[in-house]
Order: C-alpha cells, then sequence, then structure tokens
C-alpha cells in the first residue's frame, strides 16, 4: 500500500508528485499503464478535473483506479462543473472510497474548453472550496447538519507564482493559507527566482505548509510561443525559447526532459521548495526519464 | 439600463412568415438608447421586412407604434388598437415588454425582435458594457464599486483565479480587464486593501427567489 499523501508531506524531504489526466471516453487502459508506470516512482498521481473546460472521464474514477492499482491519488475538484451539493456529495463518495487527498481548484473557464455552451457554475471560489473542505472535515456539511461518518481529507490548492501582476495573486494565496492548507502546488513555472520568492512570501504566513513547484516540460520554441499566448498562467521566459529553438531537429523531447530535470535539479539542491509536481500531459510514459535525469529515482 | 441586441432577420422572417398583418413595437426607454428597440429601430425593422417579404412575393402588411415603456400596461394599453389589427406582435422590447404584450394580449402571438443581453452602461458610443447581474445580495461594498459578478468571468468573490492573463487581463479575452486587478486597484487607490484580504463566504444564490418579487416600503 502507498504511504498516505499526508504522512509523505510531513515525513519526506523532497516530495515528488505527478499529473495524470484522464482520456475522453471509456477506455482506461491508457490509465492503467500510467498508473503502474508511476504509482511506484512518486509520491502521489494528481489527476485533473475536465482539464482546460475540456469533458472528459472523470477524476474520481481515475483516482478509484489509482487506489486499486495500490497508489496514492490526489482528487482535484474546480468549482467550474458542480455546485455545493454536488461538489460535498463527491467529496463523501471520495473519502468513503479511500480517496483522502483533495487539491482545490477555481478551474479553466468554461469559454477555453469544448463544450462553450454549457452553463458553468462556479458556486464556489477556491478559497470557498477549501473552507467547505474543513467544514466537512469538521464533520458537518455546510448548512450546519452533522455527517454520519466524518470525512478527514488533506488539503491542497494551486497558486500561480508567475503572475502578472502578482500582488492580487497574493492576496489570495494569503486567503487560501489561511483558510488552511496542507500543500500548494504551483502552476508551471521557469523562473525560479519567482518560485523562490513566492516560497518566501508563503512562509511568512504559515511555516508548515508544503510547496510543489510546478514543472511542465516544454518541448519545442513553437510549443512555448503557443503556451504563453493560450494557457493561462503560464509564462515561459525568452532563454528558454532559445535554447530550445537551438536543439537540433528531432530532439525536442529530450530538450524538454533535460531543462525540466535541471530545474528540479535546482529546486531541490539550494531548497528553493519542498518538491515538485510533474505535469507531461499527453507523455505521462516519459515522466520517469525526467525522474532519471533529476536524480529522483 | 438593460441592454438587448437586435435578433437576426432570418430568425425574425420566420416569426412573421405565417402571418398578413404583422406590428412592430417598439419601447422609448432602455432599448431605444441602446438602438435596439425604439421607434427609429422599429422603423428600420419595418422597412427591412416589407423589402424582405415583397422581394419573395408575399404580401405582409407591417404596422408600426412604439410606446414610452413596453413593461407598464397603462403604457401597453395605449397601443391596443393596433395589436387588435394586427395579426401577430414583434416586440423590440427587452423581456419584460414582450412579456407585458403577450400576457394583455393573450390571443395573440407575441415575437421577441431582440434578445436582452444585459444591465449596463455606454462605454463610448454605440458600444455598451454589463455591469450589474441583480443578483439581490449586493456586493460592491467590498470591491471599491466593481462588481465581480458579471465583471469576473467567474464571479469570483475572493480574488483572481490563476488564469490572469500578463498584464493584468482575462483568462477568457485578452482584451478585458481582469476585474480582480481592478478591483486590487481601485481599493490599493483607496488605501482600502485590507477589505480585499477579508474573506468572504459562498453567496445566498437564493437572494431573489425566482420569480423574483419586491414590494416597495410603505412610506
Amino acid at each position: 500500500m502507498a504511504t498516505p499523501f499526508r504522512k509523505i508531506l510531513k515525513t519526506k524531504d523532497f516530495v515528488v508528485t505527478a499529473e495524470a489526466a484522464p482520456e475522453k471516453g471509456s477506455n482506461v487502459s491508457k490509465a492503467i499503464e500510467h498508473i503502474e508506470l508511476l504509482k511506484d516512482k512518486v509520491d502521489g498521481l494528481n489527476v485533473t478535473d475536465n482539464q482546460s473546460s475540456v469533458m472528459r472521464y472523470p477524476s474520481l474514477g481515475i483516482c478509484l483506479l489509482i487506489k486499486e492499482h495500490s497508489g496514492e491519488p490526489i482528487l482535484q475538484v474546480t468549482c467550474r462543473d458542480r455546485n455545493r451539493l454536488a461538489i460535498q456529495a463527491d467529496l463523501l463518495f471520495a473519502y468513503s472510497r479511500g480517496v483522502s487527498n483533495i487539491l482545490c481548484l477555481t478551474g479553466d473557464s468554461i469559454d477555453v474548453g469544448d463544450h462553450k455552451e454549457a452553463k458553468q457554475v462556479f458556486d464556489l471560489d477556491s478559497v470557498q472550496l477549501i473552507h467547505l473542505v474543513h467544514t466537512l472535515n469538521s464533520g458537518q456539511d455546510m448548512a450546519g447538519n452533522e455527517l454520519d461518518g466524518s470525512v478527514d481529507f488533506c488539503i491542497g490548492t494551486t497558486a500561480t507564482p508567475s503572475a502578472d501582476p502578482l500582488e492580487p495573486q497574493l492576496i489570495k494565496v494569503e486567503k487560501k493559507l489561511n483558510a488552511g492548507v496542507n500543500f500548494i502546488q504551483t502552476q508551471a513555472v521557469y523562473e525560479l527566482d519567482e518560485l523562490k520568492r513566492f516560497t518566501e512570501f508563503v512562509r511568512k504566513i504559515d511555516e508548515r505548509v508544503k510547496i510543489l513547484g510546478g514543472i511542465v516540460p516544454v518541448i519545442g520554441a513553437k510549443m512555448a510561443g503557443y503556451m504563453n499566448e493560450n494557457v493561462p498562467g503560464v509564462f515561459i521566459p525568452q532563454h528558454l525559447i532559445d535554447e530550445l529553438a537551438q536543439a537540433p531537429k528531432g530532439t525536442g523531447v529530450a530538450k524538454g526532459i533535460e531543462i525540466a530535470a535541471r530545474m528540479i535539479r535546482q529546486i531541490k539542491e539550494e531548497r528553493i521548495c519542498d518538491g515538485v509536481h510533474i505535469m507531461f500531459i499527453g507523455r505521462e510514459e516519459r515522466v520517469p526519464e525526467i525522474l532519471e535525469a533529476a536524480g529522483l529515482l | 439600463m438593460i441592454i438587448a441586441e437586435r435578433k437576426p432577420m432570418e430568425e425574425i422572417k420566420q416569426f412573421v412568415a405565417l402571418y398578413k398583418k404583422v406590428l412592430v413595437a417598439g419601447c422609448g426607454t432602455c432599448v431605444t438608447v441602446c438602438w435596439a428597440g425604439g421607434e427609429k429601430e422599429v422603423a428600420m425593422l419595418a422597412s427591412q421586412l416589407r423589402l424582405a417579404t415583397s422581394s419573395e412575393g408575399k404580401k405582409i402588411s407591417i404596422l408600426e407604434a412604439t410606446v414610452e415603456r413596453q413593461c407598464e400596461r397603462e403604457m401597453v394599453a395605449e397601443i391596443k388598437d393596433k395589436v387588435a389589427e394586427a395579426d401577430a406582435v414583434i416586440s423590440l422590447a427587452c423581456g419584460s415588454g414582450v412579456q407585458t404584450i403577450a400576457e394583455m394580449f393573450e390571443d395573440k402571438p407575441v415575437f421577441p425582435g431582440v434578445n436582452t443581453t444585459f444591465i449596463g452602461m455606454p462605454e463610448k458610443e454605440g458600444f455598451w458594457v454589463e455591469m450589474c447581474g441583480a443578483c439581490g445580495d449586493c456586493f460592491l461594498d467590498r470591491t471599491g464599486g466593481i462588481c465581480p459578478i458579471v465583471r469576473c468571468a467567474k464571479g469570483l468573490l475572493n480574488g483572481p483565479c490563476g488564469g490572469t492573463r500578463k498584464g493584468g487581463k482575462c483568462e477568457i479575452d485578452p482584451e478585458k480587464d481582469c476585474a480582480w486587478v481592478l478591483i486590487y486597484r481601485r481599493l490599493e487607490k483607496q488605501g482600502r486593501l485590507d477589505v480585499m484580504r477579508k474573506y468572504y463566504a459562498p453567496k445566498n444564490s437564493r437572494a431573489v427567489k425566482r420569480p423574483g418579487r419586491v414590494q416597495a416600503a410603505k412610506a
């Protein structure tokens, strides 16, 4: 059995998680392959919730598969698709089946996804969602009713250290910290100085919370340009784009892995934060190469 | 005020296809100011319909009338003879006006000629922006007078989402300012950032029980 993530956060020197993005459709064979490949190499598998507002197999479904395969799942919950009743019910279900780590996010806008005419919910925001999980943890629902059978979630949330302007984001981070979280997983970072400043900011408010730097390998200059234009909250600096542009043809993925591993090594060696969260969407099978190059295997 | 946009001509043509005599009814208030359904727009739609139907070889007679406020029964009553004369009505008022006519003349088919879009204000000539979501539980005291319910693409109450673009633009539109960056700057200017640092619990989404009803306070 996997070590509970809450315990990992308390005991492990450098925490490593990886993202698992569900497929569109009921065929979970690829997801199971990724789970089998990664479950013993990382401390937790973090499953996206209709990522980028694109309808997919549910986060909770993959989390249950991770449990079945003796891995440690982290359930992502966004506020976009469910109101407060649905979120609470899903959390009770998750906990009753052994899924006890939750990552609280706002969620991307419906406009960026593949069901652009859907009604977006946002009954809660991410700070309110964190408060809601604490309420459930205390044995009550949001309406103040007692729960028959309590829950005890380990709570995480996200932050964007590269935001511009940064100050409004930091006010929100402060609210999340005041609400109480066990870990923060950042949006993809490429300038480690920004991650360092972010860690210092968080430490002033909460010394105990663990910060996992977000690592998204970029496999080409073109992809970097696309991400800068289209992925909310991601800013890739010019010097990395230049480095990618200089890589010989056909070596983009290897270069992306090399840069990601270099960043992870630096984060670990300089103790910039407490760990990393690796998001190699669509190339999950190559995450072990990053781990190996970063000296984490 | 209430902002509306004229429906596409093709859609309106389908509404009138079955009728011989159609009244185009305008409203002299909000939709006049936002160029969607006042006297001028009534005249324009009427002549467009006459042209379109005659070019298709159909004979339809188009009547025109505009009242000061189509959402008030007394004012709509002023055009009752014209409504009676017509087989159907195209209302260029907001949804409230359309329903007032429909309710007062239950035997008459009434069709909307505009899409009612939001409560807003003119930002520049001929361009209106949404300002209020009519949530029934006004939050503007906490946000420097900028409404996050409708001006934030996600209606967030505790600060910006992680999708803010460089320079403080919105995740869904690089041209649009992030409402929470605007709120931050406004409160900073007023030395009131402590208001933004406070936690705000989820809103009462049922502050207005639909359909909404308001009883004026007795004097």
